[in-house]
């Protein structure tokens, strides 16, 4: 090993090697700036520059290899849940809700079923208290009830429709929706949602029924569920729109 | 002829030089991030002395409403850290670099010198192979803080996935806690960096861009460090004279050690105080 030994240098050779090192220091620092500008001037994709929309996306493939329904959320007991639950965003929410309100379920284009929230709860109920994330940064261990998305999808034969990427929701006024990869969507612990602490959702919770999916942020987890579709594109998503990543999962 | 010393390898150049934008783009976009739920504080009670940030700042800084932004860089530009810093451990292994930087027994106790001595506390001059033993102790720390970071990262950016490593860290609020601190600490390690940075002079400096450390050729070695303290200690005492100015009261010790002649030339390295 020959570091911290000690050489003889004439003073020429001495500055030309500093006059190089200080160089490619330079250009180092030039080329820094370049890249950073660089980023920033290419076109945008949904609000983000295209160069790290494409590295976003490797981050998704990365990290939704390693998702399986082995992975579970962390759950807690019920007495752990918040009795006061933080309401964050009411978009989609501001219209008026139908009082003959029905899931719409496209199972294919001309193939629609409506299902009222009586047949909804007629399925086997599933609760689960978890901590629910935030993409702003806060959590909140709180406790929800539905149906299992998995048990509804297998109720009303949606096998064909499982096998496709997406599955997209929308809220009745189409003012809020996400699109969601269907690994999450059929997640155990993924959730049609009409309870929250043991009593009816509230409409700020989003009554009649929202999407509870523990492995996502809360912007995945919509309220007030208008429609649910399926693609093997993915479907529009408002958050995806304002420069937010749209895998988002945890 | 000029003498030089080796100080840095080429590998570890490009390892700092690297690391410091890139860190630096991590705090920046980290505190975009952090803006959407800055809820920590240093105080007691309900007084606080130091909110995680003031307005001000973030307004002069331009930092709010950003978050998407923010999470955007961050999870691209944490590859280049967490890839940058694994490489750079691993040369740090493999090349045997690792012995300057990892503290040895005596550095615990010799750290306490190098500190007095900074803050012109004691006359001591503390051993300095290519880093003292102040240097080792925070450069070996830094590297485990990095290291902390990205599996605090990890745990809060999928405490799904990796759960296992979220429960480790005391769950996901703590790792987020985790997280803040440790970028708290990079900060305040890169302004004392900079700090000794400047003090330490240009020599110094410029070995992290050439790799040689130019020996002041005409000058005496200040202080070989096979003169043990104790004794130069002695050596000063005999010489200086209450009458006699700082500065020729420094050339007396200078002179009284280099008329000593058996000065082993390995440890010749070792010389003058470089405190980068």
């Amino acid at each position: 090993m020959n570091d911290q030994e000690e050489i003889e240098i004439s003073p020429k050779k001495l500055r030309n090697r500093s006059i190089v090192a200080f160089v490619i220091f330079l250009v180092g620092i030039a080329a820094a700036i370049f890249i950073w500008k660089w980023i920033h001037r290419q076109p945008e994709i949904a609000g983000v520059p295209k160069p790290i929309r494409k590295v976003l996306s490797i981050d998704q493939k990365v990290f939704s290899k390693t998702l399986s329904d082995n992975h579970l959320v962390k759950t807690y007991p019920v007495s752990a849940a918040a009795k006061n639950v933080r309401v964050n965003s009411l978009i989609g929410l501001k219209s008026d809700l139908d009082s003959n309100w029905k899931l719409k379920l496209v199972r294919s284009p001309g193939d629609t079923l409506f299902i009222s929230l009586d047949d909804i709860k007629a399925l086997p109920k599933t609760d689960i208290v978890f901590d629910f994330k935030c993409i702003e940064g806060w959590s909140q261990i709180s406790h929800w009830a539905g149906v299992k998305f998995s048990d509804f999808a297998k109720r009303y034969g949606l096998n064909a429709q499982t096998q496709m990427k997406y599955a997209g929701l929308m809220t009745p006024d189409k003012k809020y929706y996400v699109g969601i990869d269907m690994a999450s969507m059929m997640h155990p612990q993924t959730l049609l949602c009409y309870e929250l602490n043991g009593k009816p959702l509230s409409v700020n919770h989003g009554y009649p029924l929202r999407l509870i999916i523990p492995v996502k942020y809360g912007i995945k987890n919509l309220k007030r569920i208008g429609t649910i579709y399926f693609s093997n594109t993915p479907p529009p998503d408002y958050w995806y729109e304002r420069g937010y990543d749209y895998y988002s999962g945890l | 002829m000029k003498r030089a010393v080796k100080k840095h390898p080429l590998a570890i150049r490009w390892f700092h030089w690297i690391n410091f934008p890139i860190l630096g783009v991590m705090i920046w976009s980290g505190m975009l991030i952090y803006w959407a739920n800055d809820i920590y504080k240093i105080g007691f009670g309900n007084k606080t002395i130091l909110k995680f940030f003031p307005q001000s700042f973030y307004d002069a800084l331009h930092i709010p409403f950003r978050l998407a932004e923010g999470m955007s860089l961050h999870f691209v530009f944490m590859w280049i850290f967490a890839i940058n810093g694994f490489i750079y451990v691993l040369y740090l292994i493999f090349s045997g670099q690792w012995r300057y930087i990892f503290p040895d027994k005596k550095s615990f106790k010799e750290s306490l010198i190098v500190v007095l001595h900074d803050l012109h506390l004691t006359k001591k001059v503390p051993a300095q192979k290519k880093y003292n033993a102040a240097q080792r102790i925070t450069y070996t720390i830094v590297i485990f803080m990095g290291l902390g970071s990205v599996l605090s990262g990890l745990s809060i950016y999928k405490p799904v996935q990796l759960g296992w490593l979220t429960s480790l860290l005391g769950g996901y609020e703590w790792a987020r806690v985790e997280h803040f601190t440790l970028t708290i600490l990079f900060t305040l390690f890169f302004l004392v960096h900079i700090l000794q940075v400047i003090l330490a002079g240009w020599n110094n400096f410029q070995s992290m861009v050439t790799g040689l450390f130019v020996v002041p050729y005409n000058k005496k070695i200040l202080i070989p460090a096979v003169v043990p303290v104790q004794e130069l200690q002695v050596e000063e005492k005999q010489e200086i004279h209450e009458n006699i100015e700082p500065e020729k009261q420094k050339n007396i010790v200078e002179k009284t050690i280099s008329e000593k002649d058996n000065v082993d030339p390995d440890t010749q390295n070792i010389k003058t105080s470089s405190n980068e």
